[in-house]
């Protein structure tokens, strides 16, 4: 548009020569500023790996900076053991592939019926489905506090689990849908004559072939399960189901002089999402785009 | 059973597991926080009616601060929108042009959005620890000794202290989203552009940019609601201190419920963010419009 309205170019010659000029300049100026910004987003990870091997007297003054001098992998077992740590890792691992499983799940048979089957609100069904892209999770906390509370149900996995799934919903029908919408509707057909319902359909055809969208869904949704902080925090209080956003707060608190363990801790808790994404790197990049670009 | 109601069956089926989630967890709790902002409820005893009085209050009371924790999210939405977006579009930019090590360069960029915010948090408290944080430390060692400061614990440095990494955490959230609009400009348009002596700044300016303003709009309305809901790193770093310096919404939302158990008060704010949040997303959705 713009574009179009500008002058044409009389001195393409010369603009040409600035072009090369600034563009060489230009290149070196580029790679400081990407090698900085690679410095400022490595350099905390790194410092992390490397003050969860030191003792204090390292971390305090003779090395502040540098590898540690004596791997001090002590400071694992004490973090693993007497901050729990362990114990965190597990339920954060039960509480994420419950709720990944349960999101799968519904989200799965809500697509097959929002974008499969012929009904009259299926397009209005969506668009409430997708207002759950837009709420906070602060809008619920109140009441599903004192729902849990009054059902009993504070300080167990399921506290955690429900709403998380809930929560994970509306992005996983999205997700879903996408995917869904690049089966060919023609494979349907031909399973419907050969006689298949649609129970057979969805499970015989759709699922099957949706394992990509599924992962997708998986990892987005361990990602918000893994990092949540706000309901974990309220609703589980005892120390036996802590995730482990929690039980590093806690451990830090435990620990506020010795540096080492809350760094083995920090390193325990972030090591198997920085794994995951050493070979996963596209994929986890496309599960983000998916989600708010089509949204 | 005729074949209608099978189906109807079906689709009912189909539907159900995610509709209880949905409307149990989402849908009922925010009718249930409308409901319970007009009360005076400490969760557990009786509730008492009292209109619209949370909400006055909540406007007007010094002692709840709301309006300034409200200041601090809106002063951290416009450096999420000035500072941050600008950082991560000259990125997506920067990447976007097929430099060498793109992949790389994108990939290290966005590991801080993987990490959990929590551990984010411990890793800053380690750097602003004032005897021992690495940002004294090397303040110190550069002949700087004067700038250190007790970066969390000085009302005046408080709030910058949180924002920083804040905003450096979701740096590589957009510029992911806009790289992604940014290698979905056609490369033929680019050369032609290029061919027609566009420098790289005017390629940008006239080609790039327009064609991904959707995708800038989505993340200006992530950038507001986000700093709008901002509660993790804060929590973490300060919990709204010291004197309540660095207070927001959220946190002010918490330390009603389970500091003072005002559930009525909590819910309000609950209400309020809710509306905020829907309020500028329209808002931004406006003006992109009008732009267009």
């Amino acid at each position: 548009m713009t574009a179009q309205t500008r002058e044409p170019d009389n001195f393409s010659f010369g603009a040409q020569y600035q072009v090369k000029k600034t563009n060489h300049v230009g290149q070196v100026l580029v790679y400081i500023f990407l090698a900085l910004w690679t410095f400022i987003n490595l350099f905390p990870i790194y410092w992390m790996f490397t003050f969860s091997l030191k003792d204090n007297k390292e971390i305090f003054g003779e090395n502040v900076a540098g590898l540690p001098k004596h791997w001090l992998w002590s400071n694992y077992a004490s973090a693993m053991k007497t901050g729990h740590m362990s114990i965190y890792f597990i339920n954060s691992i039960i509480v994420a592939a419950a709720t990944i499983l349960i999101t799968l799940i519904a989200a799965l048979m809500a697509t097959y019926a929002l974008t499969r089957l012929v009904w009259k609100l299926s397009r209005a069904t969506n668009a409430f489905f997708m207002m759950g892209l837009t709420i906070p999770i602060h809008a619920s906390i109140v009441p599903i506090y004192v729902t849990l509370s009054n059902i009993h149900m504070l300080n167990t996995y399921w506290a955690l689990i429900i709403p998380y799934a809930a929560f994970a919903l509306a992005m996983a029908i999205l997700i879903c849908s996408g995917f869904m919408s690049d089966i060919p509707k023609d494979l349907d057909e031909a399973a419907r004559i050969d006689g298949c319902g649609v129970w057979g359909i969805f499970f015989r055809i759709i699922v099957p072939l949706m394992r990509p969208a599924l992962a997708t869904i998986g990892i987005y949704t361990f990602l918000q399960c893994w990092n949540e902080l706000m309901f974990a925090n309220i609703f589980n209080s005892k120390d036996q189901l802590k995730t482990l956003p929690v039980g590093i707060q806690a451990l830090s608190g435990q620990y506020t002089t010795n540096w080492g363990p809350i760094g083995a801790a920090l390193v325990i808790a972030t090591f198997p999402t920085l794994f995951v994404y050493i070979f996963l790197s596209r994929r986890i990049q496309e599960s983000f785009i998916a989600g708010a670009i089509k949204g | 059973m005729s074949k209608k109601t099978i189906n109807n069956l079906n689709l009912i089926l189909f539907l159900l597991p995610g509709l209880i989630l949905f409307v149990g967890v989402l849908i009922a709790p925010i009718a249930l926080s409308g409901y319970y902002s007009f009360f005076n409820w400490n969760g557990f005893g009786p509730k008492e009616f009292i209109g619209f009085s949370n909400y006055k209050e909540l406007f007007t009371s010094d002692a709840i601060g709301f309006l300034k924790a409200l200041g601090n999210s809106l002063l951290l939405a416009a450096l999420s929108v000035f500072v941050q977006l600008p950082v991560s579009l000259g990125l997506a930019l920067l990447l976007g042009r097929s430099i060498k090590g793109e992949r790389g360069f994108l990939s290290i960029f966005f590991m801080p959005v993987l990490i959990s915010t929590v551990v984010i948090g411990q890793l800053w408290l380690k750097i602003y620890n004032p005897s021992y944080g690495i940002l004294n430390v090397v303040l110190t060692k550069i002949g700087l000794e004067s700038w250190t400061r007790i970066w969390l614990g000085t009302p005046e440095t408080a709030l910058g202290a949180c924002f920083a990494p804040t905003l450096w955490q979701y740096v590589g959230y957009h510029m992911l989203l806009m790289y992604a609009g940014v290698k979905g400009v056609s490369p033929d348009l680019r050369e032609a552009a290029k061919i027609d002596g566009a420098t790289n700044g005017q390629v940008n300016r006239y080609i790039v940019i327009p064609s991904i303003k959707p995708i800038l709009k989505v993340s200006v309305i992530f950038a507001i609601t986000g700093s709008l809901k901002s509660f993790d790193l804060i929590y973490v770093l300060t919990n709204g201190g010291p004197l309540h310096a660095t207070e927001v919404p959220s946190t002010l939302m918490i330390n009603m419920l389970f500091l003072r158990n005002r559930y009525g008060m909590g819910s309000t704010i609950a209400v309020m963010l809710i509306v905020l949040c829907f309020a500028f997303a329209l808002l931004i959705n406006r003006l992109f419009k009008e732009k267009d």
